[in-house]
């Protein structure tokens, strides 16, 4: 059969999300001959449809349906509706990725074991090893075009680099470079080079950063075996007698509803989604939602140990100018008890513009000394810190009592900082400031963190059924035919940006539906 | 000459000869419903607030984040929603009104006469005893609906961001690969 698929062809595997995970399955799938529907929530924008404004570009991708929080998280009083800054259109949030790209470190694999009994953390150890995803990130970054992996040269450092490697080399750190970025610093798979435009968080209009829009959708689409059905919102996952489940529901554009059959259903809505769809699609036989034999679906809900550090400087930098987030530090990524914490943290260069540097430089924030900040705005430099978070099954997706344009629970998202988060978080403000005051700062930002980019692990892989969700390819623990193909199955978060892990975690489990239907045990 | 928002010309004279005139801060009242900006040629046309109470807005936008090099009309600009909506929205307005009449109570002056006297607020000269009223109310709807709408509505307009030396969209220029991504020399 060849796409276009009709709504009863019971053949085809329905993939729910567009993004790193969603996206790249589907290509894989198409590639291997398998019919693919790839149903997103959200519209189809190319590459020239996006907007240099961060607001208005906001406006066309962000996820705005309707969100609680809870927790003692500052998001949950500062942006109390908005608790994840993720994207809701075709390509999903590789369309407003930074683009960094790292591998988890070894030891990251095997938390508990490396950690130990952390005090209210719902630590565990992934069922899966750096040996064994090696050659699936060797494969996503060739796919990606990962700087300094493949001989692929490294992006050039702007402004912003300058004061960060500079700060970064007086206080002796030696692992700093700009990055493995999966954004083309020459011309390579039929796109050109970063033009160093400064709005990759606004999908990049060059297309010179990877997103599965340009690269993965249409490339599967060229098989004439995967169809993107945008606007298509999915509402639940059905199932039959047998427990097996056998197609979707979905509202169209128009709020229309149909059901895609399906052979093989995979969820791949980003870690806030994709419970609330496996919680919305409860039944009779499945009272706590599907796969959630274990009562982790929802829990665990990790989004990185952040923060930003800003500082002004007596000199213009204009930081805004070039890629957004091309420069590290590796130096703090080590597991050091020593710090006060276990797990480590990545130091990253990043810029926002002047709309979205009031919005976020310290939301709440006003009077003299909030304006003399904003005044500084083109004498500044900026990093973000992103380190592992502890898992703590308190941190959940839940259903609210709030519904959303379908009438269905909205998602409620419950988030407090661990111990070990806050005291990461605080060794690495003095780390960043320590970084520009060795250059010069005549002003530094401690800034608290954004609305969640990094949602990880509400559907967490385990190697026991009663510890987690998804089993080690992400097939669901409970439904053979049921598989979770985003971060949600990250068992812990590591230090590192997750899409790289999500893409090569995605390329592992086509090749395990392709084996698992060619057997027809699925 | 000036010119108003509807591109009118306006002549300051005639203001000034008109009944009614007052001025507020650096805000000027004309008849029931005009707020100018004399030193700016800018004005506003209000459809549902008392000039007064945009006047004393205007004070509090400036307090609220203060950027000396920022013109008054852009401050203005990011309040004309509050009027806008308030046309239909009796409970804006009133949140609107009565904030500011709240505020000019906590400044310890009672507004008596909203056409000939100034503002309790705007009588107070320094900004640390604004910002003193204002901190005794930051918790409460009325400020946070007006730090709110201008935290967007200040700094996401476009001609605000060569003050402070943001260039904005940059794809139709070719990004800055040509145009000083990697130009600093000092570090």
């Amino acid at each position: 059969m060849a796409a276009p698929y009709d709504l009863n062809d019971d053949s085809v595997v329905v993939i729910i999300g567009s993004g790193a995970g969603g996206g790249t399955l589907g290509n894989e799938l198409a590639q291997k001959g398998i019919d693919t529907v790839i149903l997103e929530a959200g519209g189809r924008h190319e590459a020239e449809d996006f907007i240099n404004d961060e607001w208005a570009s906001f406006g066309q991708l962000a996820w705005l349906d309707k969100r609680t929080t809870s927790g003692d998280w500052r998001v949950a009083k500062d942006f109390s509706g908005l608790p994840a800054w993720i994207v809701k259109a075709v390509g999903g949030s590789t369309t407003h990725w930074a683009g960094a790209s790292l591998r988890f470190q070894p030891h990251e694999w095997k938390a508990k074991t490396t950690y130990g009994d952390v005090e209210g953390a719902n630590l565990l150890d992934w069922p899966i090893n750096a040996e064994e995803m090696a050659p699936y990130y060797a494969k996503a970054e060739d796919k990606m075009g990962v700087t300094n992996t493949n001989g692929i040269p490294p992006l050039p450092g702007n402004n912003n680099y300058k004061v960060f490697e500079a700060g970064a080399r007086k206080m002796g750190y030696k692992n700093v470079h700009t990055g493995n970025m999966a954004i083309n610093s020459q011309d390579r798979d039929g796109r050109t080079h970063c033009q160093q435009s400064g709005f990759c968080f606004q999908g990049c209009k060059f297309a010179a950063k990877w997103s599965t829009l340009y690269t993965e959708i249409p490339k599967g689409e060229e098989t004439g075996k995967l169809e993107v059905r945008p606007h298509a919102h999915v509402l639940q996952i059905q199932h039959g007698e047998d427990g097996k489940v056998t197609g979707v529901l979905y509202a169209d554009k128009d709020g229309n509803q149909h059901v895609q059959k399906a052979r093989v259903v995979a969820v791949a809505g980003n870690s806030i989604e994709s419970p609330r769809l496996l919680l919305n699609s409860a039944s009779s036989m499945f009272p706590d939602g599907l796969a959630n034999s274990s009562g982790q679906v929802g829990k665990n809900y990790m989004r990185h140990m952040t923060a930003s550090v800003y500082a002004s400087f007596d000199k213009p930098v204009n930081f805004y100018r070039g890629t957004t987030m091309a420069g590290i530090v590796q130096d703090e990524a080590r597991h050091d008890p020593s710090r006060g914490f276990v797990g480590g943290y990545e130091l990253e260069t990043l810029a926002l513009g002047l709309p979205f540097m009031a919005a976020f430089l310290n939301p709440g924030g006003w009077g003299r000394e909030f304006a003399a900040a904003m005044d500084n705005y083109d004498h500044m430099a900026g990093m973000w810190i992103v380190g592992e978070d502890m898992p703590q099954e308190s941190n959940a997706i839940t259903l609210s009592d709030e519904k959303d344009q379908y009438g269905l629970p909205a998602p409620n998202v419950h988030f407090s900082d661990h111990a070990n988060d806050i005291a990461m978080r605080n060794h690495a403000w003095q780390q960043g400031t320590a970084m520009y005051d060795a250059v010069g700062a005549t002003q530094v930002y401690p800034t608290p963190p954004y609305p969640s980019t990094h949602n990880l692990g509400t559907n967490r892989m385990s190697a026991d059924a009663k510890d987690g969700v998804v089993n080690r390819w992400g097939q669901t623990h409970d439904i053979a035919n049921l598989f979770v193909s985003d971060g949600s199955q990250f068992t812990t978060g590591a230090a590192e940006n997750p899409t790289l892990t999500i893409v090569s975690l995605a390329i592992r489990q086509a090749d395990y539906i392709a084996e698992q239907m060619g057997q027809k045990a699925i | 000459m000036m010119t108003n928002e509807r591109g009118e010309g306006v002549n300051r004279r005639d203001f000034l000869a008109a009944s009614g005139k007052t001025a507020i801060g650096a805000a000027m009242v004309v008849g029931s419903g005009t707020l100018l900006l004399p030193s700016q040629g800018w004005g506003m046309e209000l459809k549902a607030l008392k000039p007064e109470t945009m006047a004393t807005m205007l004070q509090m936008a400036r307090d609220i984040y203060p950027h000396d090099r920022v013109p008054d009309k852009f401050y203005a600009k990011a309040l004309r929603a509050h009027d806008d909506a308030s046309v239909d929205d009796d409970a804006k307005k009133a949140l609107l009104e009565d904030g500011v009449g709240d505020l000019n109570a906590r400044a310890g002056l009672k507004l008596t006469n909203a056409a000939t006297e100034k503002g309790g607020y705007l009588d107070l000269g320094w900004e640390a005893d604004r910002v003193a009223v204002l901190r005794d109310i930051e918790d409460s709807d009325f400020f946070q609906t007006m730090r709110g709408s201008l935290v967007v509505g200040l700094y996401n307009q476009k001609a605000l961001w060569p003050l402070f030396g943001y260039e904005g969209a940059s794809a139709e220029k070719g990004g800055y690969i040509e145009r000083g991504f990697n130009d600093i020399e000092w570090v």
